[in-house]
């Protein structure tokens, strides 16, 4: 069985990972000329269902948790199993109690047990929840090792083009907002990637506040990347003045040392979201959409590209029954 | 029932749209909510100001009247131009107007708010102004141009309910006949129901409800209090002594005093 999966985001690249593992012959195709090009490449690869819950279904705790393993066993080093902190500004408090409210699977932390998990954050928060299971990866390194270990199985990759003809059985739509799908909207996400050597975390920290939540993830190279802005919005300019404060703020706030970090990239995506905030699997005769991820790709693309795969094969299997008959 | 600028509304609750877990909950909340108006936000939910996403057709297939407003305005510059935006963009002349003074606090810049409403209600804007509980800044925007007056009861998103109750009872008491809104600082129900046994005409709700753990459910206690502050203002309820009353009449005993 052939199949055209377009779109080499996450969904579409774990997709064809698990057509591939089911025995399809797979091409992938994306219209932006690389990886960078898509709206993965600017997620925070958490992998925090968890924390997530705070304001997503339970369905996004239940089908997001397996991601952690699903990366892990994809390749080696790739994820970090540190859990995740969350903390709030001294007047801001009550959004820690919120959170703690909304949320399962967490620890309560004092001061001193925050400053044995991460040493720069000595002195600066009374209180934090540690969300011991959630681990996190690098997107970058992540779509790169998929995109390695697709071509090592003997998927096609095509770039710069969205007509790519292939003679495909099943085609699968996985390119987000440029699916013109009239169900999805989109969610414009503002991130920018700072660096300094004068602060180390070896875990997400999620700072809350009242307005926008904001994570912190550290990666290699002390870079750290700030993230991200939920705004009603499916313009993909530059990120505005108003989220570039806020996302410092929140960096500042964290640890003032990152005053004198450089800032090395700012970007802007648009998630595609359903009406839900939920991906979904639709299957048309021969296409196949799956899209839908709002903030989730990393978190659940694992679950909807193997649900899909099985998916594809039964729609085959179908209509393998039909013309025999 | 409230009567903004000669509109019978039959809902005294209106609904903020901002920071919902998706829209498909907000939709069954304003569904659950009854309410009739729904105000939106240029500045806080869409970048370019401009941009007619998905977004708003959502809301707009909700069927309700909406009332954009000027959140995240700074300035009496900024208001208006996002007032004319907005005007533009959902085609109604309402506009619910926030001068913002400090951006940490929230607070309203009332002598910017009275400036914005006067320039807006000459252009022929139907003013909803979030302003203090000020009652010489309430005549001020009265003078402006406003019909309705919608003060806090508390800082935007604080979930403080009534922090200075006398102060509302005033404002309501000195404007007998200018329809009254709550606006920010709600938290929960009895807050609401405390504000419509003052002769509040409605509340405007958001964060109580958009982050509340299941946002329907908390939308409909709210509807509820609201209407049960509502019937109690108008059964007249006692005001408070600070002596005993029997409330059996004590016929046949001897009362010395």
């Amino acid at each position: 069985m052939r199949v055209l999966i377009r779109g080499a985001g996450v969904a579409g690249m774990s997709l064809g990972y698990e057509l591939t593992r089911r025995g399809a012959e797979v091409t992938i195709a994306d219209i932006s000329n690389g990886l960078s090009g898509n709206a993965s490449w600017l997620a925070g690869g958490m992998l925090a269902p968890w924390c997530e819950r705070e304001n997503a279904e339970e369905k996004v705790l239940t089908l997001g948790r397996k991601s952690i393993d699903w990366w892990t066993e994809l390749a080696p080093g790739l994820v970090t199993h540190h859990g995740t902190v969350v903390v709030a500004p001294p007047r801001d408090l009550s959004e820690l109690s919120r959170f703690a409210g909304r949320t399962s699977g967490y620890e309560w932390l004092d001061g001193e047990e925050l400053a044995s998990l991460e040493p720069d954050l000595e002195g600066r928060f009374s209180k934090a929840l540690f969300f011991r299971q959630e681990a996190h990866l690098d997107p970058r390194h992540a779509l790169t090792r998929l995109k390695e270990k697709l071509e090592m199985l003997g998927v096609q990759f095509v770039f710069s083009s969205n007509t790519a003809t292939v003679d495909a059985d099943i085609e699968a739509d996985c390119t987000g907002m440029a699916s013109n799908n009239a169900e999805l909207r989109g969610v414009r996400g503002e991130m920018m990637i700072l660096q300094t050597s004068e602060v180390a975390l070896s875990r997400p920290v999620r700072m809350l506040h009242p307005r926008i939540p904001v994570y912190i993830v550290p990666r290699e190279n002390n870079h750290f990347m700030v993230g991200a802005t939920m705004i009603e919005s499916d313009d993909d300019g530059p990120i505005s003045v108003r989220s570039t404060m806020e996302l410092l703020n929140a960096a500042y706030s964290l640890h003032p040392a990152f005053a004198e970090a450089k800032i090395v990239e700012t970007g802007t995506g648009v998630r595609a979201a359903y009406f839900d905030n939920l991906p979904r699997v639709t299957v048309a005769g021969r296409k196949i959409s799956m899209n839908g991820f709002y903030r989730h790709g990393f978190l659940l693309s694992p679950h909807f590209a193997s649900e899909a795969a099985d998916r594809i094969f039964e729609a085959l299997q179908e209509k393998d029954f039909e013309t025999h008959n | 029932m409230p009567d903004f600028y000669g509109e019978k509304i039959s809902s005294s609750l209106l609904l903020g749209t901002a920071q919902y877990p998706s829209p498909k909950v907000l939709a069954e909340a304003v569904k659950m909510s009854g309410a009739e108006i729904l105000t939106v936000s240029l500045r806080r939910e869409s970048s370019s100001g401009g941009s007619s996403g998905k977004f708003w057709e959502l809301i707009r297939d909700l069927n309700v009247k909406v009332l954009p407003n000027t959140a995240g305005c700074h300035s009496v510059k900024e208001a208006v131009t996002t007032a004319k935006m907005a005007r533009e963009l959902f085609g109604t002349d309402w506009i619910k107007l926030e001068v913002i003074g400090h951006h940490d606090s929230l607070q309203p810049d009332v002598f910017g708010l009275v400036e914005a409403a006067r320039i807006l209600s000459e252009d022929g804007f139907k003013v909803f102004p979030y302003t203090t509980e000020d009652i010489v800044v309430g005549e001020k925007l009265l003078e402006a141009g406003c019909k309705v007056l919608m003060p806090w009861c508390a800082p935007i998103g604080s979930a403080k309910g009534p922090v200075n109750p006398d102060a509302l009872k005033a404002y309501r008491a000195h404007f007998p006949d200018v329809p009254l809104v709550v606006d920010a600082g709600l938290g929960r129900p009895s807050h609401a129901a405390q504000v419509m046994e003052f002769g509040f005409d409605a509340v405007l709700l958001n964060t109580a409800v958009a982050k509340a753990g299941d946002p329907v459910a908390m939308v409909e206690a709210f509807s509820r209090a609201i209407a049960a502050g509502h019937l109690a203002y108008k059964a007249q309820p006692l005001e408070p002594r600070d002596m005993a009353v029997p409330s059996t009449p004590v016929i046949g005993m001897a009362v010395f005093e």
